[in-house]
């Protein structure tokens, strides 16, 4: 094996493992920075691969290979639904963040196996002919080395998800929007005194979640499941959550955590072909990422944490 | 105030029903007759007595979980990692009831209890230490906390146990007589059910509990500290140590949990490939008995009832999941209480002020 091609796998495998979880934190950065806590982003993930699927099988007669694509756009529709759920309890109805949060976590694998077994009968679909597959980009990947590495069998969507996180940062950073729902997350009564509406930037900020975060589920039902079963999303939302925390708050950050904790995932799975990769127990890969986040939050981040406001239910005096 | 107190111990009951009716329309959504459903529901748990032997078997982990989450709370700590530290407690007493085979069982008892309860504490210590000093989420922590403990275990399984102990690559033999926790007249009265003595010991728990909280400085202590740390700090309760005290307590009844189930419901170890259900479950169970006692051992018994009925539900094609859905709603219902104490009648306006704005 060349070295060139054990770096394609990894590039290729890291990519694949990280899309989901590149959307999935950008969305929990968008709740969190208007101040909602979404721990529920592993069932918003859920409710995105489960409602993937199920488009995928329906209609990949009809759409042929753009079937993933809309799929994605019909999860966001899906998890963005689901996502109103824990804006009304948190926003409306001062619910706590974590306890709504796992509300969403324990009801969206409870429906979508019920939903599952409703239409089909038993509790995992049946495998989607379109999945995202390998993506070749043309003219790039006849540059030598670098295209083979990075170019070549990759995966498309994984590109997407960065540049997604560029303009997740820029409308964070540089737009009104942006410092509108950030002010909302660090003080809003002063947000409030200055006519920003606390609760639509909020509304806003758990909607947006919803959208990637049943992207995220959508990405990796289509790309690694590629069907639907109770056990399709097992912790990848927690581990998005992490990313987000690793990459404190910040769109770019929170991708290239994605990125490393797709790494560490994907080494689980296909370091075996790899040697000295081969040779550490696949233990201390599956774990890295949860350890990290301790000690990188215990370590570095102390105290003050994240926006101000996160997880504090505001009260519009009259 | 009075008025208050009804208001309030009315939530959880006006969260049940509307959980039941939250259900009953989406079976009615998918054309399914949801009266017939909980109809079987009921048949299903209550049917035999086998089926009420399984209800009081799956009580016992719950409660001891629920009892987890709620010791945590009042230390206004969010233990999430109840899953994590239960499953510590599973594979370390299996582990040593297989490693001692011999051992008497009036030693063996207390030995696995004890050594469950203390991997659950250890594991719960991490997050209740780092939160002390460094003030790190907990939250966060336990959850993390969760997939770590998940993952070791069935790196242990696969290379940690001893061959001789194994049945299958993915589970362990099954514990001999000196460490089951059923019994056989337990077993004999319920027809064969996998009743054990787990739901004495959460009974008793509740108990010690109940007393450390009503009648003891600790008691005292942790919430205080869950009401204000820096208000008891001031008048010279240390809160570093109280979180760690709480977190340790907490770590040690859902240990508790995972031992009773291991040894109890399972009598093994196997590969577990998501967090044990016991963990969120007893987190519902608090929640909904609002982390009193008597409330979690209530709960604790909706749970049971509704779990235990719910392949019964199968009879008329009802994909028994739409349990966990009432499950989640009760949940959703109970977080969003201050609704519902808004919309319930008859209160003077002043009482209902003050509650909307804590």
């Amino acid at each position: 094996m060349t070295i060139t091609t054990i770096f394609q796998i990894l590039i290729s495998s890291m990519l694949i493992y990280a899309t989901p979880l590149i959307f999935t934190s950008l969305g929990g950065t968008f709740s969190e920075r208007s101040g909602i806590v979404n721990v529920g982003l592993e069932g918003i993930m859920i409710m995105g691969a489960f409602s993937s699927v199920v488009f995928n099988l329906t209609f990949a007669g009809t759409f042929g290979k753009a079937t993933p694509w809309i799929a994605l756009l019909f999860a966001g529709v899906i998890g963005l639904i689901f996502s109103l759920l824990h804006a009304v309890a948190t926003i409306n109805f001062r619910a706590d963040h974590i306890i709504s949060g796992t509300v969403i976590n324990l009801m969206a694998p409870a429906l979508a196996v019920f939903l599952v077994k409703v239409f089909y009968g038993k509790g995992q679909t049946d495998n989607i002919q379109q999945s995202f597959g390998y993506w070749d980009f043309p003219l790039l990947n006849k540059i030598p080395v670098i295209g083979k590495i990075f170019f070549k069998q990759t995966s498309l969507i994984g590109y997407v998800a960065i540049l997604v996180s560029f303009i997740a940062w820029f409308i964070l950073f540089k737009t009104r929007f942006g410092l509108r729902l950030r002010s909302v997350g660090e003080h809003p009564q002063a947000a409030d005194t200055l006519g920003i509406n606390v609760y639509l930037m909020r509304y806003s900020g758990v909607m947006i979640s919803g959208v990637l975060g049943g992207i995220g589920g959508a990405v990796f039902a289509q790309q690694i499941s590629v069907n639907f079963s109770g056990s399709t999303i097992a912790g990848q939302g927690f581990i998005a959550m992490a990313a987000m925390i690793f990459g404190k708050w910040n769109p770019i950050g929170a991708m290239l955590a994605s990125l490393f904790f797709g790494l560490s995932q994907s080494l689980s799975v296909v370091g075996t072909q790899i040697p000295v990769i081969s040779s550490i127990p696949s233990v201390y890969l599956q774990i890295a990422p949860y350890v990290l986040t301790i000690l990188v939050l215990a370590i570095f981040f102390g105290k003050s944490t994240g926006p101000k406001a996160n997880g504090i239910n505001y009260i519009k005096s009259k | 105030m009075k008025n208050l107190s009804i208001r309030k111990g009315m939530v959880p009951i006006i969260a049940v029903v509307a959980g039941f009716l939250l259900g009953a329309i989406i079976m009615l959504i998918f054309g399914y007759n949801p009266i017939w459903g909980y109809e079987d529901l009921l048949s299903q748990a209550f049917g035999n007595s086998k089926s009420i032997g399984e209800i009081f078997r799956s009580m016992g982990p719950l409660i001891l979980t629920g009892l987890s989450f709620a010791v945590a709370m009042r230390a206004g700590m969010i233990n999430i990692g109840m899953s994590g530290q239960a499953l510590a407690g599973w594979i370390s007493s299996v582990w040593f009831a297989l490693s001692f085979p011999d051992m008497p069982r009036v030693f063996m008892i207390p030995l696995v209890i004890i050594i469950g309860a203390a991997w659950g504490a250890i594991m719960a210590a991490i997050p209740g230490i780092l939160k002390a000093f460094w003030g790190t989420s907990e939250v966060i922590v336990t959850i993390m906390m969760n997939y770590i403990i998940l993952l070791i275990s069935t790196y242990l399984v696969h290379y940690g146990f001893n061959q001789k102990l194994m049945a299958s690559k993915d589970s362990t033999i099954q514990v001999g007589a000196n460490a089951t926790f059923r019994n056989s007249f337990l077993t004999s009265i319920t027809n064969n059910s996998r009743l054990n003595i787990g739901i004495f010991i959460a009974i008793i728990a509740i108990i010690i509990v109940a007393i450390i909280f009503k009648r003891t400085t600790l008691g005292f202590e942790i919430r205080a500290v869950g009401l204000n740390p820096n208000a008891s700090e001031s008048s010279g309760i240390s809160s570093k140590r109280t979180i760690i005290i709480s977190m340790l307590m907490a770590g040690g009844l859902a240990g508790l949990g995972g031992v009773v189930e291991g040894l109890g419901t399972f009598q093994n170890f196997f590969v577990q490939y998501s967090s044990l259900s016991i963990g969120f479950d007893g987190m519902a169970v608090a929640l909904l008995g609002e982390n009193s006692p008597i409330g979690i051992l209530l709960a604790a018994f909706l749970f049971s009832i509704l779990k235990v009925g719910a392949p019964g539900m199968n009879v008329t094609g009802i994909p028994a999941e739409i349990v966990n859905v009432v499950i989640a709603s009760i949940i959703f219902f109970v977080g969003i209480k201050f609704v519902i104490e808004k919309i319930l009648p008859q209160l003077p306006k002043k009482v209902a002020k003050k509650e909307g704005e804590n």
